[in-house]
């Protein structure tokens, strides 16, 4: 990601100097920036809601109900983490909001996985094999109706909008599986790195310190 | 008959799940307001988690956007891919649509309503807005959410299903509009 950040901004200075966009591109960041915060902002209310309804749906154990039905398929994608983790409910919740087009309850409910795994995960600043596929299912952006791009289509008077769906459909699917055999695949070439052991070790404190009955951050379940 | 399916699951999937959730929730006799309010504190947090990374990302995104080499990369292009049918006005939804929905949507709506409802572009444009995610908005929101700065793999399996995706899109409109 260093290099990328690195070249993505070199590039965009170089070539705006070229094409004699230098002031549009110095422009870009200021608006970049308030969008990013912008975004981040109009993040936190349905977010807010949706973590809220997630956790009555895991107190009356409707994920764990999803969970369970979709354990065959979890227990080869995520093998790494263990079966009664509460991660897997989060990802068939996250999976089934995508599929219906509900963007907006996914997001969330995706990020509650995320932290989840990285419970299980080693190095914090490293994503695991798991979080790099759950991240697979959620770039492919699997989806049974495209909704937007509908509504668009019928803006402009489309004569048979639904004939579109069931190529984007095909298309969606197409990429939704071959993002998940890539993230397979490439594990194999990207082993994480494990952490060092006098890290483990501090984590072991740390773990100590926040169990002990006197410490100051006694949290978690 | 298809359409008014379709209208009804997209209208009725939202209120269905939450329906599910407090009925069963309150039948379980969970004490669904405090529980609500007791999850949604994180709300706050995530959001503000995620703004270093978004801030990183969306400003290398759009500084690229800015510096019009993504024109550059459509002349380049444009040769090869009309080869295969590839009318030069969605090149730009090919590039831009793993960088930023809103701008992908933007230049797909800009086709829609220009070349109008018979086109080829507007199909093909129409399949790869439709059947993607924004690949860079994800791994920011994701892995920005838990802290996490180094990706591995993550965005080379973003980037490579989202040419599948294109590959795709291109092959099936071929096969169904041409």
């Amino acid at each position: 990601m260093n290099y990328i950040f690195y070249f993505l901004i070199v590039i965009s200075i170089v070539f705006g100097a070229v094409n004699g966009r230098l002031a549009e591109v110095t422009n870009s960041i200021l608006t970049g920036a308030e969008l990013s915060v912008k975004v981040a902002f109009s993040l936190i209310g349905i977010m807010a809601f949706w973590l809220g309804m997630m956790k009555i749906a895991e107190k009356c154990g409707l994920v764990q109900i999803f969970a369970r039905i979709i354990k065959p398929v979890t227990k080869r994608l995520f093998n790494e983490i263990p079966e009664e983790s509460p991660a897997i409910g989060d990802i068939a919740m996250n999976f089934s909001a995508n599929a219906l087009g509900l963007t907006n309850a996914a997001t969330p409910i995706g990020i509650k996985a995320m932290e989840e795994l990285q419970k299980e995960n080693l190095d914090k600043t490293s994503a695991s094999n798991s979080m790099c596929t759950l991240l697979a299912m959620n770039t492919a952006g699997f989806q049974l109706i495209p909704a937007t791009v509908l509504a668009v289509l019928i803006g402009i008077g489309y004569k048979n909008p639904t004939e579109i769906i069931a190529p984007t459909l095909l298309v969606t699917t197409i990429a939704f599986v071959s993002a998940i055999i890539l993230a397979k695949i490439f594990q194999k070439f990207w082993p994480a790195q494990t952490p060092h052991p006098l890290q483990e070790t501090e984590r072991f404190y740390e773990q100590m310190e926040n169990t002990a009955p006197g410490g100051k951050t006694c949290s978690g379940k | 008959m298809f359409r008014q399916v379709m209208d009804i699951l997209s209208l009725w999937a939202l209120p269905a799940i939450l329906l599910l959730i407090l009925t069963m929730g309150l039948a379980k006799k969970v004490p669904v307001y405090e529980v609500f309010t007791d999850g949604a504190k994180d709300g706050f947090k995530v959001a503000v988690n995620i703004i270093p990374y978004l801030v990183a990302i969306i400003v290398a995104i759009s500084m690229f956007r800015a510096s019009g080499i993504i024109e550059m990369i459509e002349t380049a292009l444009s040769g090869v891919l009309a080869q295969i049918h590839v009318p030069a006005d969605v090149i730009p939804v090919m590039i831009v649509r793993s960088l930023s929905g809103s701008a992908a949507l933007g230049v797909f709506s800009d086709i829609a309503n220009t070349l109008g409802p018979d086109d080829y572009a507007t199909k093909l444009s129409a399949i790869m807005v439709g059947s993607s995610e924004t690949t860079f908005y994800v791994l920011a929101v994701y892995f920005g959410a838990v802290g996490i700065s180094k990706l591995r793999y993550a965005l080379i399996v973003g980037l490579l299903a989202d040419i599948i995706g294109i590959v795709a899109a291109v092959c099936v409109c071929n096969w169904m509009f041409l």
